[in-house]
């Protein structure tokens, strides 16, 4: 293995963590390509359906149309970049960041505390760690451990020496 | 190779590089043709849905209402200004200062209390409030201030003339200065001031139950169809979208052979359940009680009596009255039920053992034999258990509620073919109305579904919020201009009143009762 060629990780480092970036990237691109295709989707509902120490502010995010258009926008096109950027690995520490943030969203409006109940029934059985921490901590193990320059168009944008 | 690794900006690109750069490209193609895929599958099996149901997401017509022959502002009278008489007011568009104060100090502390936002968003009526009449004298002085509140401003605000107080309704009634009349009294008043108003001259918005008995029901009708007056019966339910798009399922057949209806009233709280607060100003003093009595029996005055009046026969219909009336007035507007053949019903006094002699678990079955159905009513005042509103055929069944919901019945004969084909599940909803909704063709996604259940959904966007009470004087008010009969017509208040007596006949005197259609008669 030609530890220089690939920033130091093995090829078996390196498949799994272009995998991983792929996957996660998939995911978001998914979720942004369904909520841009359905003309009625709002954030709306998944705000208000809020609980714990935060819900204050997504309730507020809710409540004026003008400011839930622009949350509407960003989840949307945001999911879509995000998720185009990891895939490709185009500004992929950017999309890396923007989606932890994104996530991080998701959980402090969710999170699965003792009591909490929320309207969309879940897959499995969560207690303060779901899913949705589990995706924003594997990016950033993605941030950590860059692939974008080796394997993606960063390696065009920046040049293929270390991210 | 080796070399190049120095570089920021690599001067050439090797097929290395290239391949390197653009090793995830066919994932996107991938995903791309994923999405096709599924966007093909699902659409045509809407397509399939849509062409088989052949229903509109658009939102559906209510009662449509030519435009108006004088613009000449009404004057209104109120008669009976309690709770509900005050909200009626308000939404005619009179507010009492201190509700608006009220609304003001909520929107100052909770940015989502949007109450006088909304209130200061409804259209202006262009009626004035210019009579009142209320026999307990705190609250005729409280509608009087309401009456000059016409800027909608709070205590401090900038008042208009007030209305004219009257202590007796007839004094009311026989001023030339009053167009239509709002009468918000215990049902025992409703009908003889009905007619007198209609006999005045006055146009006639009463509240449910319509009368207090059978034979009222017949006097009232012969008195609003011989004076021609516009007459609505207060039942807002009228101006639920989800009921005219529910009444266009059943025009479309949708649920094939309709065998059973099931209504209900579930209520778990003292207000709830008429045990309405007791002023503490009032006293033989401040209350009028030969009038509040009006034609019901002589009693003693009594505090408990003229407030919580609901929980006595002397002067409420009891559950029949009061709340069947409201599921059967939608059931009757999406179903045109009419009159049923017969009626049985029970129920008696088993949680508020509170001096009252109307029960608060009453249930009540009427058979209607020419359309094959029965409708089922079954009410509690101490039990908050939902059981909604449904509509069930051998096709399908239609949860009714301010959201409309069609499921197809696994073992339907229409839709069996679509079942074994996979595009319907019998699990998840055929037909889904959730207005204010954008519907353009799209079938709701099981999220959507999930939020609208819990009313999470376009509660602030979309179709603007409104109060139904505020639409239902609207459209009274509309027809009155325009001429016409509004919605809740004295033809449909005459079916809503007969229906309801049925069953308060049959829980009271223990037996079935019929209605006679040829002869016109409860037998």
């Amino acid at each position: 293995m030609n530890t220089k060629e690939n920033f130091g990780y093995t090829k078996g480092q390196l498949s799994i963590l272009v995998l991983l970036r792929v996957l996660i990237g998939w995911h978001f691109l998914y979720e942004g390509i369904v909520k841009v295709l359905n003309p009625n989707w709002s954030s709306l509902g998944y705000l208000m359906d809020s609980q714990g120490f935060l819900s204050g502010f997504f309730h507020s995010l809710a409540s004026n149309p003008n400011v839930l258009q622009v949350v509407d926008y960003l989840n949307m096109y945001g999911l879509l970049a995000i998720g185009l950027g990891l895939i490709l690995g185009c500004f992929t520490q950017i999309a890396t960041i923007a989606g932890m943030v994104l996530l991080a969203l998701y959980y402090l409006s969710h999170i699965p505390f003792v009591g909490a109940s929320y309207a969309l029934p879940t897959d499995g059985s969560y207690l303060w760690v779901d899913k949705t921490l589990i995706e924003l901590v594997a990016l950033a193990v993605l941030f950590v451990l860059p692939t974008g320059r080796h394997i993606g168009l960063d390696r065009f944008i920046f040049g293929k020496n270390a991210d | 190779m080796e070399k190049e690794n120095q570089h920021n900006h690599p001067a050439k690109l090797g097929r290395r590089d290239v391949l390197k750069g653009l090793a995830t490209l066919p994932v996107l193609g991938i995903l791309g043709y994923g999405v096709w895929k599924k966007e093909r599958y699902t659409n045509l099996k809407n397509k399939e849905l849509s062409l088989e149901l052949d229903l509109g997401y658009e939102p559906p017509m209510l009662h449509p209402i030519p435009p108006p022959k004088d613009s000449r502002t009404i004057r209104l009278g109120i008669i009976g200004y309690g709770g509900r008489g005050e909200h009626l007011v308000r939404a005619a568009g009179f507010a009492h200062p201190s509700v608006i104060d009220e609304w003001k100090k909520g929107a100052k502390e909770n940015k989502n209390d949007k109450r006088y936002e909304d209130y200061l968003a409804q259209e202006d009526l262009n009626v004035v409030l210019a009579g009142v009449c209320d026999v307990f004298t705190v609250r005729s002085k409280r509608a009087m201030e309401a009456s000059a509140n016409i800027h909608r401003e709070g205590t401090d605000g900038k008042m208009g003339t007030p209305a004219k107080v009257y202590k007796n309704y007839k004094e009311l009634l026989a001023d030339p200065d009053i167009d239509a009349v709002i009468i918000a009294t215990p049902d025992h008043w409703h009908a003889q001031m009905a007619m007198d108003a209609a006999r005045a001259g006055k146009h006639v918005y009463v509240e449910k139950g319509m009368t207090k008995t059978v034979e009222e029901a017949f006097a009232l009708r012969k008195t609003v169809e011989e004076t021609g007056i516009v007459f609505q019966l207060g039942h807002q339910g009228r101006q639920t979208e989800s009921y005219a798009k529910a009444r266009e399922v059943i025009q479309k057949n949708i649920l094939g052979k309709i065998n059973l209806i099931e209504v209900c009233t579930n209520r778990n709280d003292p207000n709830g359940a008429w045990v309405y607060d007791i002023h503490p100003e009032a006293s033989p003093q401040t209350i009028d009680w030969e009038q509040f009595l009006g034609p019901a029996p002589k009693v003693p005055f009594s505090l408990e009596r003229f407030f919580r009046w609901r929980c006595w026969w002397d002067y409420g219909t009891g559950l029949s009255g009061d709340l069947l009336t409201h599921e059967y007035d939608a059931m009757n507007q999406i179903l045109e039920l009419g009159i049923p053949y017969s009626a049985v019903a029970s129920g008696g006094i088993y949680f508020y053992k509170d001096g009252r002699d109307v029960p608060d678990v009453f249930q009540a079955v009427y058979e209607y034999p020419d359309r094959d159905f029965t409708l089922m009513y079954s009410a509690t005042l101490a039990s908050d258990r939902q059981r909604g509103k449904v509509i069930m055929g051998h096709d399908g069944y239609m949860e009714v509620s301010d959201n409309l919901m069609v499921y197809a019945d696994p073992e339907s004969t229409r839709y069996r073919n679509l079942i074994d084909k996979g595009t319907i599940k019998p699990e998840n909803p055929i037909f889904t109305y959730i207005p204010g909704r954008k519907n353009v063709d799209a079938v709701a996604s099981a999220t959507e579904q999930y939020f609208a259940k819990r009313g999470l959904l376009y509660t602030y966007r979309g179709g603007k919020r409104y109060d139904t009470t505020y639409l239902h004087i609207k459209e009274w008010i509309d027809c009155i201009r325009a001429g016409i009969q509004p919605s809740c017509n004295i033809q449909q208040g005459f079916q809503e009143a007969i229906t309801a007596h049925m069953a308060t006949i049959a829980l009271r005197e223990n037996r079935k009762v019929y209605w006679d259609k040829d002869k016109e008669k409860v037998v």
